[in-house]
């Protein structure tokens, strides 16, 4: 915690500001959250940040929680909820008007090419949500054998992602992935 | 599924008997929940197979809408639901059903991490599941990519690795990249539509 103000107010401006540039929900500001949390305040080591994201896939919920997570780091209770709804109402209440809006206008083909041209974006932020996650993580032989093997499972089989982070676990725990 | 649903045949009348706030905060607060690594499956399971709230294709629209929007999907479709429902409190019950009780154990398992998380074992263990976690997660960037790849779309794919590398190889922030590359998008697609047609 080096940043001179008040972190629970650089945790609300932050978060409400990242919401808004969270195209495709809140795995595409990852490398935001890193970037911030990690470099620009150092909120968190490289490996607390694998860590936290780890914990808030392991947990029930929406992926936002980690937040939640990053929050109570930074400044305990008041952390936790004000980096919650930081990253959490300004979008809600945006998608509340637009809902309004869009129900009563006529603008329907607006909205399908802003979301052709979104999808990209929210995919190239995906990816590199996880090549920033998998640069500390995936750093020993087996490491990157257990992401792949996640990645294949996931897309070919109906298997619980849970089963998938749960063997995780217990490889790590056995000390094969280092 | 619990044996108190109506059967199929009986749509509720929502407009004459909307959920209580009470019902619409437990609702959601159950889906949250039952939700390991994503709540959409869930919250679909509920909103429509469960309480018929909505219609499949009521649903698929308003979170195709909530998809565009920037900010956490399932929180927004929550907060638009709740409010269709029962206006602005509806919005804040199912929202605080949803993000309250696993937000609450999230900071007990913050409290844990804090007082245990230098212990060797359960580093190890973190890392094993971060690792798996990222396979998950480029699980979903693959299934996201597959449309563009089959429609050899190679502007939506160029825009896609410029983004990439913007983002996760030279960590640019996030707000300078979005401003200049939405617009742009939007222009490019905008145009190459306009040349479909």
């Amino acid at each position: 915690m080096n940043s001179d103000a008040n972190p629970v107010f650089t945790l609300a401006w932050t978060f409400a500001v990242m919401s808004l540039f969270a195209i495709g929900g809140a795995n595409s500001a990852i490398p935001e959250m890193h970037r911030v949390a990690v470099d620009v305040h150092h909120w968190l080591t490289d490996k607390q940040f694998t860590d936290v994201y780890a914990i808030a896939q392991l947990s029930p919920g929406p992926n936002v929680l980690i937040v939640t997570l990053i929050g109570y780091s930074v400044a305990g209770l008041a952390g936790a909820l004000v980096a919650t709804l930081a990253m959490c109402v300004p979008t809600a209440v945006l998608a509340l008007f637009v809902s309004r809006f869009l129900a009563r206008s006529s603008h329907a083909r607006w909205p399908k090419i802003v979301q052709a041209a979104l999808v990209p974006l929210s995919i190239g932020l995906m990816g590199a949500s996880g090549f920033i996650l998998a640069r500390t993580s995936d750093r020993t032989v087996v490491a990157v054998l257990v992401t792949v093997a996640a990645a294949v499972l996931a897309s070919v089989t109906k298997l619980n992602p849970l089963w998938m982070l749960v063997a995780g676990g217990c490889l790590g725990f056995a000390g094969l992935i280092g | 599924m619990p044996p108190d649903s109506p059967p199929a045949a009986a749509a509720p009348d929502l407009l004459t008997s909307p959920p209580t706030l009470v019902e619409l905060f437990l609702a959601f607060a159950k889906m949250s929940l039952a939700g390991f690594g994503g709540v959409l499956v869930w919250a679909r399971r509920g909103i429509v197979d469960q309480h018929k709230w909505m219609t499949a294709d009521e649903f698929n629209e308003t979170f195709a809408l909530c998809h565009f929007l920037p900010g956490p999907n399932i929180v927004n479709l929550t907060f638009v639901f709740g409010s269709r429902l029962r206006g602005l409190p509806g919005a804040v019950a199912a929202f605080s059903g949803l993000v309250g009780p696993p937000a609450l154990i999230m900071v007990v398992m913050g409290m844990l991490y804090h007082r245990y998380g230098e212990i060797d074992a359960l580093r190890r263990v973190l890392s094993g599941v971060a690792c798996a976690a990222i396979g998950l997660m480029l699980a979903v960037v693959f299934r996201m990519m597959t449309p563009l790849l089959k429609r050899r779309d190679l502007v939506g794919l160029l825009t896609l690795l410029a983004i990439f590398v913007a983002i996760g190889v030279f960590r640019l922030p996030l707000a300078a990249v979005l401003l200049v590359a939405i617009p742009l998008s939007i222009a490019i697609t905008y145009a190459t539509r306009k040349e479909a047609a």
